[in-house]
């Protein structure tokens, strides 16, 4: 299994293009209440992760991923 | 106090300030008259309709509005019943004759409305395990399908043939894959690269949808749209379609070659449990999609009022969504909604309506005027409507 603190460095610096409010991202942070995406956003957002961590992350699973956290352990079990 | 409806409280809000500047309000225009495929009567003023998806102007067409009228006389005002039951006329084997002609394909089903056609096809065919991979500005019937059924969804970056193939590559082996394309994106009017999307979905084991709804009667040597025009129509499964542009009526489709077609009459439920259509709304469908088949001159000239309005709104200083026309939609892209929707107010009165495009429904939060143009709309007409433009557009502050 890759490791997860880089896993979650890796998923911080994606967010970072999409952070016009200047949050400051922790594991609890989250999409749409913390980081105010909209649905377009995310799906871009998404794209992103999915082409660096060559993996699939389908709009059933997203709905599932309210944190930062919840994204990084959904990598960890992908890409394991 | 908070209830159900507290969760539309921001669009309320927004709403409500828009409207307090005094401002027309763009989604509650009224048509009290409508004089012809291009000209309607709007607030008592005589107004141009650079709006209306109504491409090939079929509305008013003599022998179009004589079949809806001989099928009103002679099969009454509606249906009252579902396909699969009583709600099977004539007039509705007629309508799929007719589109199994104009597209040559083996089988047509026709729905009560196109959005009815995406919920319907998209949700039945990709069950659970399936994958359907889809363009991320697709239409929101499509989203919509595929919230109704109960496969893997994974959205690609518009137009992007590489992400598609990647995405497509990660899909687990053996797993069923649909990958749902539109031929124009009615946002910005843009074509997909089909020619090399196509391909890339062939070769990777997948069936594939096109919605044609904006390119119907128009783009194509015979109107079939995008796919006919890149060369890939015979390798397209499913091809949806509307009566509601081109074709100049209500209602949606889905044509295809595929040997199990048919048995979606049963399985569908968006199909099975609404009502058909009414049977004049057929008879004018049917008579409309047969005289598309031979508008070859009405689709040249369209072609010409498209690179006419495009040339002269890009001269005018205004930024279009497409470089190049590209279809006979053309989007003004506007700094905000604001300015927007004072630039909608201001074309009305010149004169000239269009479509105020805004977020959820357009790709990246832009402010959109989408024009889309009419094969009836006269060289004078595509001239008095850059006249309106360059007015408004000073006058708002939109162009110097």
């Amino acid at each position: 299994m890759p490791d997860r603190a880089q896993t979650l460095a890796k998923v911080i610096e994606l967010i970072e293009p999409f952070n016009k409010k200047g949050v400051a991202v922790s594991e609890s942070t989250r999409f749409a209440q913390d980081l105010e995406w909209d649905s377009l956003t995310v799906l871009d957002f998404v794209a992103n992760v999915e082409d660096e961590f060559d993996v699939l992350i389908s709009m059933n699973m997203q709905a599932e991923i309210e944190t930062v956290g919840q994204l990084v352990d959904a990598l960890q079990k992908l890409t394991s | 106090m908070s209830d159900l409806f507290s969760k539309f409280d921001p669009l309320i809000q927004q709403r409500d300030e828009l409207l307090a500047t005094g401002l027309t309000d763009p989604f509650n225009l009224v048509m009290e008259k409508v004089e012809s495929p291009t000209v309607a009567i709007c607030n008592g003023k005589r107004t141009i309709l650079l709006g209306t998806y109504n491409y090939m102007g079929m509305t008013f067409d003599p022998d179009v509005i004589a079949a809806g009228k001989q099928a009103l006389d002679d099969f009454g005002s509606g249906t009252t019943g579902s396909r699969v039951l009583n709600g099977t006329y004539g007039g509705h084997k007629a309508v799929e004759e007719a589109l199994k002609d104009f597209y040559a394909m083996d089988h047509a089903m026709v729905f009560s409305t196109g959005y009815q056609a995406n919920l319907g096809v998209i949700s039945t065919i990709a069950g659970k395990d399936d994958y359907i991979v889809l363009d991320i500005d697709s239409h929101a019937s499509i989203y919509d399908g595929c919230a109704l059924g109960n496969a893997q969804i994974i959205p690609f970056r518009h137009n992007d043939v590489e992400a598609l193939e990647k995405r497509l590559k990660r899909i687990p082996e053996g797993a069923d894959k649909l990958v749902v394309l539109e031929g124009v994106y009615s946002m910005l009017g843009d074509v997909a690269p089909l020619k090399e999307m196509v391909a890339v979905s062939k070769a990777n084991g997948a069936m594939v949808l096109i919605d044609e709804a904006h390119s119907m009667g128009f783009i194509g040597e015979n109107g079939r749209g995008v796919a006919e025009a890149q060369g890939v129509i015979d390798d397209v499964d499913f091809i949806i379609g509307t009566f509601s542009k081109s074709v100049g009526t209500v209602g949606g489709f889905c044509v295809s070659n595929h040997p199990k077609f048919e048995i979606l009459r049963l399985v569908c439920r968006p199909y099975v449990f609404t009502a058909s259509l009414p049977p004049s709304v057929v008879a004018t469908a049917a008579t409309s999609i047969r005289k598309l088949m031979d508008s070859a001159d009405k689709r040249a000239h369209l072609w010409e009022n498209s690179k006419r309005l495009h040339a002269g709104l890009c001269q005018l200083g205004f930024e279009l969504g497409s470089k190049e026309p590209q279809s006979a939609i053309i989007a003004v892209i506007m700094p905000d909604l604001e300015k927007g929707a004072a630039m909608w107010e201001a074309l009305l009165n010149e004169g000239l309506y269009v479509n105020l495009a805004r977020p959820p429904a357009t790709p990246a939060g832009m402010t959109l005027l989408r024009c889309s143009l009419c094969a009836l709309h006269t060289e004078e007409q595509v001239g008095e409507i850059l006249g309106m433009f360059a007015a408004a557009g000073r006058a708002t502050g939109c162009i110097s």
